[in-house]
């Protein structure tokens, strides 16, 4: 019988929650790594027993862990056997995130604008999102903070940095949202392997059409009143982008503020943010089976990241934005002030399409019939950070 | 002239990296001599892979910000890793300990 697996990360670990494919009766794996953050764990399309974890700490640095094993076991790539250390060089380096250097000057790459406006080197931190290959098992790209992407062929027991994203020019007028300067999007074409979307906060979005090598910004259409350009071609806090499998040219944005849609492959973007209350926010995705039904969770603020009224409520538009409405049955009505983090949505592709998201309150809930009614899986996991669905067969 | 066997050392790890590390107390490690901060360092990430990185930064090898390391009472933090640890960590009736930072937070 089919299932789904949700695999959450939070700020103090990772849960896995299964049910099978009614979805009411769930199952609540973890912690995983407990007392880590972490970031983002998202399981390969091309062999569901595969997962991507990012586990970071402030204290003791990057680790990416992987099961083979559909969450079971867990290790480090390359170093399943700790028992056994090999004598010599290291093969695998599984944490080792290193920004490529100028090849002309062996000099940093770039800079990035930082708080003051004074240029400022890039410093790794952390792995926000993961995002395995369509096809490959082995081959998974990291996006990072600070913002840069990252690839790994060998199954994440070594990373290269795919350095043209951020030396192909406009790297000097980047800088850090108030989470820092994360790259937070990864969007592979399926139907284009050398077609790839980022986004960055804050940066915006770029595309590359060969496969990473060379990158373009597109954000013509972003308006956003608080840079001094409002529509300059770098500098957007992009949220988040969804898109739709079926239809990759087609591209949903939640902005820091405004809800945006491109219909050529981003080239151009319009607003969408219709009815809403309010159209800041953090996630937005895209129903499993209709390409033009979209979710988002409004947030009253910049300022004040909870829901309007204390009323948490998922926003559907079943016409690719514009026109919204409501979701509340089964969602707090009142006293409700936590946020949803731009990672902390998902759907799954059963007939019927699930829909879930985390909060930073603890809760995941969960939608077994696109949004229509909800239902807390959980209530009291520590700060969720991410949340990814795998559909089982 | 100084004896090229190794000697065994311990180290004592912060909890998070006991665990990663898989062992229940001290690491153990074998050091040849001179015992000094960076030998033990490089033995230990020798021993413990999955180490490597969590202590000292990948590239640079510069202790990560919120740990410190103590040898016999001493802070040894901002010691040269060649300096030689005090005969009782290099004998093994001392641990070098590595300690996380009390940093508050959540």
């Amino acid at each position: 019988m089919s299932g789904v697996r949700v695999l959450v990360g939070t700020h103090k670990g990772a849960f896995i929650l299964s049910a099978d494919g009614k979805r009411k009766d769930w199952k609540v794996d973890g912690p995983f790594f407990a007392g880590w953050e972490v970031y983002h764990m998202k399981g390969s399309p091309a062999d569901p027993n595969r997962i991507y974890v990012s586990q970071t700490s402030g204290w003791f640095g990057q680790l990416i862990q992987r099961s083979d094993d559909g969450g079971k076991s867990w290790h480090q790539p390359g170093l399943a056997d700790e028992a056994l250390p090999q004598p010599g060089p290291p093969k695998a380096l599984p944490n080792r995130f290193v920004y490529d250097a100028s090849a002309a000057t062996g000099k940093p790459l770039t800079t990035h604008q930082w708080y003051d406006g004074t240029q400022h080197p890039w410093e790794f931190k952390r792995v926000w999102h993961v995002e395995p290959s369509l096809t490959d098992p082995d081959t998974v790209y990291a996006g990072v903070e600070d913002a840069a992407l990252f690839r790994s062929t060998d199954g994440g027991e070594n990373w290269q940095e795919l350095s043209g994203l951020r030396g192909h020019g406009t790297g000097p007028e980047w800088q850090p949202g108030a989470g820092g300067m994360c790259l937070h999007t990864i969007l592979l074409d399926p139907s284009n392997p050398q077609r790839i979307y980022i986004a960055i906060s804050a940066a915006g979005a770029f595309r590359t059409d060969d496969g990473g090598a060379n990158w373009k910004p597109i954000n013509k259409g972003l308006v956003s009143n608080f840079m001094p350009n409002p529509t300059a071609e770098v500098g957007h806090c992009v949220h988040h982008v969804a898109m739709h499998r079926s239809r990759p040219r087609v591209l949903f944005m939640q902005k820091h503020w405004d809800v945006m849609r491109s219909d050529d492959a981003g080239d151009n973007w319009r607003e969408v943010s219709g009815n809403l209350p309010t159209d800041f926010g953090f996630v937005i995705d895209v129903h499993a089976h209709e390409p033009e039904t979209l979710y988002v969770v409004p947030i009253k603020s910049d300022g004040e990241h909870f829901p309007p009224g204390g009323k948490l409520r998922v926003y559907r538009s079943r016409t690719g934005g514009n026109e919204w409405e409501p979701l509340a049955r089964g969602l707090p009505e009142k006293d409700c002030y936590v946020n949803v983090l731009r990672d902390a949505m998902a759907v799954d592709s059963l007939d019927q399409c699930g829909v879930y998201f985390g909060t930073t309150g603890g809760q995941v809930y969960a939608s077994a019939d696109a949004g229509d009614s909800w239902a807390p899986i959980v209530q009291n996991l520590p700060k969720v950070l991410s949340v990814e669905v795998q559909t089982l067969d | 002239m100084e004896s090229t066997d190794k000697v065994t050392v311990r180290v004592g790890l912060p909890y998070h990296l006991r665990n990663l590390a898989r062992v229940p107390g001290d690491a153990v490690v074998e050091v040849a001599p001179p015992v000094t901060l960076g030998s033990v360092l490089d033995a230990l990430e020798a021993r413990h892979p999955v180490l490597r990185g969590t202590i000292r930064e990948y590239e640079t090898g510069q202790r990560r910000a919120f740990l410190r390391y103590f040898a016999c009472g001493e802070d040894w933090s901002l010691a040269s890793p060649d300096r030689p640890l005090p005969e009782a960590v290099a004998a093994g009736s001392e641990p070098l300990l590595i300690l996380g930072a009390i940093a508050g937070g959540d």
